[in-house]
């Protein structure tokens, strides 16, 4: 009973709204240049694969997407490991200066990465890390790191205390109790935790781009190098663009419940 | 389930604290730290004291006059985003199917956008707006609307606002949609009785009942839009002229752009102030849902597996796939 008068029609219209432009884009990228520039056609009339075969011979395109990879798993990785234990603290105890600590991550989690850009470009210049996939990981984990314990502390906070009880009754130390019972119990929890820092990081450009120059270049990067080079590869860069969403394409089926939820900080 | 008071608990959480305070506080200090001094390059540098914050709320001087213009734009730009996607992505929730398999469909094509890299959304409007070979743009121009994003104003203006209602809205709407599942079907029922008309069902029940994931909507859009940087970035490059040039663009600007390490770190510093009362707000209401959220689950003791508003109970994910 909660729908309102029209509500197929005006779904339908907000589906083809938001899928038109991802449309137009997958449409390009079948298109040869010569048929991009010279006509207007609503579908690709000579399908061509000669842009994502560009993308996947040619090393200074597949890299950056090895490159983006790898600093986004690190960050996944690093991200949940520290955030595990965080999210059981806050979720079962109380503790000096914890309401002051969430309240310090959530302020991290706000803060725009324009404003961090310059110190993270000295701070990682300085410690020799500038240019590598570890820079990157790191300064992501200044928004993942907060979301994650956000989004694990709901979860384990859905696990009833008498499981922790009970397992530190039978002689389980908290070490073992961790891995053997919580982290099982929690593993969807961390699937979606793991999705949502994967997803954060593999769409921010702005902190990517400025801690990375040639060794480390993210997909984003050379993207939009090629964007501003004169003569203008379309096609090319319509392909690279369809082959960044399609990670989150995926498994947004997995996690199609759990959007909300990781957008919203694990509070909704 | 009180929560017991432990300070070893401090040893759990000393991780996350080091590696957010090495993320933060650090970039933070030397931020501070440039904020009251100026530079001539080669690494020197000059005690200004507040002299760049002085600058930078006075609009008569360049870089006051920049800042103050391009937060002008930002807040505009806030407002009308929040004005076009909170009503839409109200509709949008109430419009969701009722169940079957087009509840799953469109929840997946509702979230699509949100997953695409945001320099990946700026590039898809910008291909898609262009006059030559975008759909919109050649549409537009065939009908005889002078439509350019790269050389008219308004035009930039309308691109940049119609991509981030794109971008966004479906993300209202997903928020919407959980705050309207967690209605129990006996409210319905019960205003079913009463005879009450649609729009009272809507004013009665379902927007007391949203208020609260309404609320959490309206700031992160808040925040997000206002530290908007990369999809007008792709689109615009901030202009024509200075048009579409927002607080983080200009900051970036600044900072990347002139290695103007003074103005840049004091233009920072008030931009995260303001930032930082926004979270103020956002994690007071987010504290008071929480504790909404608990004295639910203490009435109904059935309700505590599922946090309020959650879509599906925890289960209903299979680890296998949640890791994929």
């Amino acid at each position: 009973m909660h729908s309102i008068p029209g509500r197929r029609v005006i779904m339908a219209l907000f589906l083809i709204f938001l899928l038109l432009p991802i449309y137009w884009l997958v449409n390009m990228s079948f298109k040869t240049n010569s048929e991009i520039v010279s006509t207007m056609t609503l579908w690709p009339h000579t399908p061509t694969l000669q842009h994502y075969k560009r993308i996947f011979t040619d090393e200074s395109w597949y890299s950056g997407y090895i490159n983006s990879l790898e600093y986004v798993v690190l960050n996944t990785i690093i991200s949940i490991t520290v955030a595990l234990p965080a999210a059981y603290a806050f979720s079962r105890y109380r503790f000096l200066g914890d309401k002051h600590l969430f309240f310090w991550l959530l302020s991290n989690r706000m803060a725009p990465a324009a404003v961090y850009a310059l110190p993270f470009f000295n701070l990682y210049s300085a410690i020799g890390l500038f240019d590598t996939p570890w820079a990157v990981a790191l300064a992501h984990c200044i928004f993942n790191v907060p979301l994650a314990v956000w989004i694990l502390e709901g979860f384990v906070s859905g696990v009833p205390r008498e499981i922790d009880e009970t397992a530190f009754l039978d002689g389980y130390s908290f070490p073992r109790f961790f891995v053997k019972i919580l982290i099982p119990l929690i593993a969807s929890g961390i699937g979606v935790a793991a999705f949502f820092c994967f997803m954060f990081s593999w769409v921010e450009l702005l902190l990517a781009r400025t801690l990375t120059s040639v060794q480390a270049k993210p997909i984003a990067a050379i993207m939009t190098r090629t964007v501003s080079a004169a003569g203008m590869d379309w096609g090319l860069l319509a392909a690279a663009g369809v082959l960044t969403i399609i990670p989150g394409a995926l498994v947004i089926w997995f996690v199609r419940n759990y959007i909300a939820r990781g957008f919203a900080l694990g509070r909704v | 389930m009180d929560k017991t008071i432990n300070q070893k608990a401090w040893f759990l959480v000393l991780p996350v604290f080091l590696v957010v305070a090495f993320s933060a506080v650090i970039p933070l200090m030397t931020v501070v730290n440039y904020s009251m001094q100026d530079t001539f390059g080669n690494n020197q540098f000059f005690w200004n004291g507040v002299g760049w914050f002085k600058e930078l709320l006075d609009p008569s001087t360049d870089l006051g006059g920049r800042f103050l213009a391009s937060l002008g734009r930002n807040l505009f730009f806030s407002l009308v985003i929040l004005a076009i996607e909170v009503p839409l992505g109200i509709v949008i929730a109430l419009s969701m199917p009722r169940e079957g398999w087009t509840v799953a469909a469109c929840l997946v094509i509702l979230a699509l956008p949100l997953l695409i890299p945001w320099n990946v959304v700026g590039t898809i409007w910008q291909i898609f707006g262009r006059p030559d070979i975008g759909l919109l743009g050649y549409t537009l121009n065939s009908l005889g609307i002078n439509y350019n994003y790269v050389s008219n104003e308004i035009d930039a203006w309308v691109t940049v606002i119609v991509m981030d209602v794109w971008h966004w809205t479906s993300l209202v709407a997903l928020l919407c949609y959980a705050g309207l599942k967690s209605i129990p079907d006996a409210y319905y029922q019960a205003a079913q009785i009463d005879g009450a008309s649609r729009w009272a069902v809507f004013t009665a029940i379902q927007l007391p009942k949203m208020n609260r994931v309404l609320l959490i909507a309206v700031l992160l859009r808040f925040m997000d839009s206002f530290m908007i940087y990369t999809e007008p970035f792709v689109v615009t490059g901030g202009g024509p002229g200075n048009s579409t040039t927002f607080v983080s663009i200009e900051l970036v600007k600044i900072a990347l752009g002139q290695f103007d390490l003074g103005k840049a770190a004091a233009l920072s510093l008030v931009y995260n102030l303001i930032i930082l009362i926004v979270c103020w707000v956002f994690y007071t209401v987010m504290t008071n849902a929480g504790v909404e959220r608990k004295t639910q689950a203490e009435k109904e003791p059935a309700a505590e597996l599922k946090p309020a508003g959650a879509l599906q109970p925890a289960h209903a994910l299979q680890p296998k796939e949640g890791v994929a």
